[in-house]
């Protein structure tokens, strides 16, 4: 089974790398972008079957390791094949 | 005074800790593999700057989760002295010994040069043989030194004098450009409560003598001398 998480930083957390993006995007005459936020993505192969054990797992996985809650957000698919 | 510098792979601060802790104290200091448990009995314990596991992740984040830090945080809340200097300050976050985060710098750059910082408090072990106030001035060479924490925790930083050091110009002066990395209130090193604990950005270790270029270092590592003897 297959878990995804994505990272993103809380609202309000300054994101100097997306705004650099924001300039980089601005001078390539892209117009009209109002923000850009940069985050991660994470991509879990588990061997666990059970998708409700499959995202408690990752949800712990999230919050000892995988994200820091003081400035990130996570979401959770856990995806079925 | 017996000392233990934690080394991780990829950590690169770690025997400039050793000499300054050698060079200062005279005592023993271990070079300790993050991976062995068995922590020996010691007076102080030195996370130091690198680039632990290459900083994968997040700055800190996998050496905080590696088996040694468990008893480094047990140590330190049986109050145990604990430093973590720049990528040891990051880790000291990520295992909560210490409130906040270190960001990437505000202008996205490595800064490696030296800076003035204004010693904010002499009531620690680590900054007893400074005088409050004093600028003194010391290296720091960081890339993720921009550090943030919420409202509430940086009102307690200050009203329970937990703020270490702070970035200012060389006559003491605070503004923006005396701050190399957007940190909050101008922040480069905090205590925990119980003040056993330290994380600061810049390099003590680095300016011990002066054939390093400075002796400004040298006074924390006396005062931890004088507190263990």
């Amino acid at each position: 089974m297959k878990a995804t998480v994505h990272v993103t930083l809380k609202n309000g957390v300054l994101d100097p790398q997306g705004k650099a993006v924001q300039n980089a995007l601005s001078g390539l005459n892209f117009s009209g972008i109002e923000d850009v936020r940069q985050g991660k993505f994470i991509e879990l192969e588990l061997s666990e079957t059970d998708p409700e054990k499959a995202h408690a797992q990752v949800e712990d996985m999230c919050k000892k390791l995988l994200t820091n809650t003081v400035i990130e957000n996570y979401t959770i698919e856990i995806i079925k094949e | 005074m017996k000392s233990a510098v934690i080394v991780f792979p990829g950590s690169n601060c770690d025997r400039d800790a050793k000499v300054a802790l050698e060079d200062v104290t005279g005592g023993e200091v271990i070079m300790h593999w993050h991976g062995d448990i068995e922590l020996p009995k010691v007076d102080l314990i030195v996370v130091p700057g690198g680039f632990s596991y290459g900083d994968y992740l997040r700055c800190g984040a996998m050496a905080a989760k590696s088996p040694v830090m468990r008893e480094v945080k047990k140590r330190a809340d049986d109050g145990i002295a604990v430093a973590g200097i720049c990528n040891g300050f990051q880790v000291l976050t990520e295992i909560e010994l210490l409130p906040g985060v270190l960001m990437r710098n505000a202008d996205l750059k490595f800064v490696c040069k030296d800076v003035h910082l204004s010693v904010e408090t002499a009531n620690s072990a680590f900054t007893a043989h400074y005088q409050k106030g004093q600028v003194i001035r010391i290296p720091v060479a960081h890339h993720d030194g921009n550090y943030v924490t919420d409202n509430d925790t940086l009102m307690a930083l200050n009203d329970q004098d937990r703020i270490a050091f702070r970035y200012v110009s060389e006559d003491g002066a605070r503004g923006n450009d005396a701050n190399p990395n957007g940190s909050m209130d101008d922040i480069a090193g905090i205590l925990n409560e119980k003040r056993n604990v330290l994380g600061m950005m810049p390099h003590p270790e680095r300016l011990v003598s002066p054939s390093l270029g400075g002796t400004d270092g040298r006074p924390m590592f006396e005062g931890l001398l004088a507190a263990f003897g």
